[in-house]
C-alpha cells in the first residue's frame, strides 16, 4: 500500500486545529480559490481532501470530475459554526439514486 | 425502432444467437445489480452512522478550539499551530468491490505516539483538549472517507447497471423477438407460396398430359 496524504480546506477558525494532528491545512474562504486548491491537490495525489460544508457547494465541479475515480475522496465536514447537513444530504442523494427511495431516514 | 434485417435463414440463426447472448447478459446484469444494491445498503448504513458520529465529535473538538482561542492570545494560538506536527501516515490502497475500485485507508500512526506539536508554556488546557479530541477522531474520519467514497461509487455503478438491465429487458430483447418473429413469418409465407405454386404447376402438367 502506498502512502497517502491528507488535506483540509476551510476557513481559518475551523481548520487551523488540523495542523496540530499532522493534516495539511489550506485556509481559504473564497469558493473559487478553494476550488482551484482542491483541483491542484487532487492532481498531486492526495488521498483524502476534507472540505468544510460552506465551501463544499463551490467545489462541485472538481468533486464531479473526480467522483469516477477511487482517489481522492473529497469529504464534507462541518465547520466551527456547526453542521448544515450537507454531508447527510449527499448521502441521501446517493441512496435515492441507487435504491430509488430514501431508506435511511425512517430507520 | 425495429432492427434492419433480410428475411433469410442465415439472418434468422444469427438473430437467435444474439438473442441468447442478450438474455444471458441480462440475467448476469440483473444479478450484478442485486448484489450491488445489497452491498450498497450496508455501506450506506455504515456511512450514516459514521457521519453522525464524526460530525458530532468534530464539532465538539472545534468548539473547544474556539474556546481555546478565546482564552489565549491570538498570536499564541497561531504560534503554537504554526509549525505543523509530524504528518500522519496513511496507508492508501485500493480494494475491489465487484470490480469497482474503492479506496482503502488505514491510519499508520499509533494513538499512543501522538505528541503535541507545541510547548505547554504559552498554551491553555483547552487547546490540549481540542487537539486530543481531534487526534482521537482521526481514525473515524478516515473510515468515513473510505466508506463515503465507496458509497458514492457504488451508487453510480448501480445506476449504470440498472440502465443496462432496462435497456436489455425492454429494448434489445423485444427487438430481437420481433425480428425473429417477422423473419419466421416471412419464411413461412414464402414456403406456402412455393407449395401452392408447385401444386398449380402439377395441375397444369396433368391437364397437358390428358
Amino acid at each position: 500500500m502506498a502512502n497517502g496524504k491528507c488535506a483540509v480546506i476551510g476557513d481559518r477558525d475551523s481548520v487551523l486545529l488540523f495542523r496540530a494532528v499532522g493534516i495539511e491545512v489550506f485556509a481559504e474562504t473564497d469558493g473559487e480559490r478553494a476550488n482551484q486548491i482542491m483541483h491542484r491537490l487532487a492532481r498531486t495525489g492526495y488521498a483524502v481532501i476534507y472540505v468544510t460544508e460552506s465551501l463544499y457547494p463551490h467545489c462541485a465541479e472538481t468533486i464531479a470530475e473526480f467522483s469516477t475515480e477511487a482517489y481522492p475522496a473529497i469529504i464534507p465536514i462541518p465547520d466551527a459554526l456547526g453542521s448544515k447537513g450537507i454531508g447527510m444530504k449527499s448521502l441521501k442523494e446517493n441512496v435515492e439514486k441507487a435504491v430509488g427511495v430514501d431508506i435511511l431516514s425512517n430507520s | 425502432m425495429a432492427l434492419q434485417y433480410k428475411p433469410t435463414r442465415m439472418e434468422l440463426s444469427n438473430l437467435k444467437k444474439r438473442r441468447t447472448v442478450a438474455v444471458r447478459g441480462h440475467k448476469m446484469m440483473k444479478d450484478k445489480r442485486d448484489e450491488l444494491v445489497r452491498r450498497f445498503i450496508s455501506y450506506a448504513r455504515r456511512n450514516q452512522a459514521l457521519r453522525r458520529q464524526t460530525e458530532e465529535k468534530l464539532q465538539k473538538a472545534m468548539q473547544s478550539f474556539i474556546l481555546a482561542r478565546a482564552m489565549m492570545a491570538n498570536e499564541d494560538v497561531e504560534e503554537a499551530l504554526l509549525y505543523p506536527a509530524r504528518a500522519i501516515a496513511v496507508d492508501q490502497g485500493v480494494q475491489n468491490v465487484l470490480s469497482i475500485p474503492v479506496p482503502k485507508l488505514a491510519l499508520e500512526t499509533k494513538q499512543d505516539d501522538f505528541v503535541y506539536p507545541y510547548g505547554f508554556a504559552t498554551t491553555g488546557a483547552d487547546l490540549d483538549t481540542a487537539v486530543q479530541a481531534l487526534a482521537e477522531i482521526l481514525p473515524l474520519m478516515l473510515e468515513l472517507a473510505e466508506v463515503e467514497k465507496a458509497t458514492s461509487r457504488l451508487a453510480d455503478e448501480i445506476e449504470k447497471t440498472r440502465r443496462r438491465v432496462n435497456a436489455l429487458e425492454y429494448v434489445m430483447i423485444p427487438q430481437f423477438d420481433e425480428a425473429i418473429h417477422d423473419i419466421q413469418m416471412k419464411l413461412e409465407e414464402n414456403e406456402r407460396g412455393n407449395t401452392s405454386r408447385l401444386m398449380k404447376t402439377k395441375e397444369m402438367l396433368a391437364k397437358e398430359a390428358e
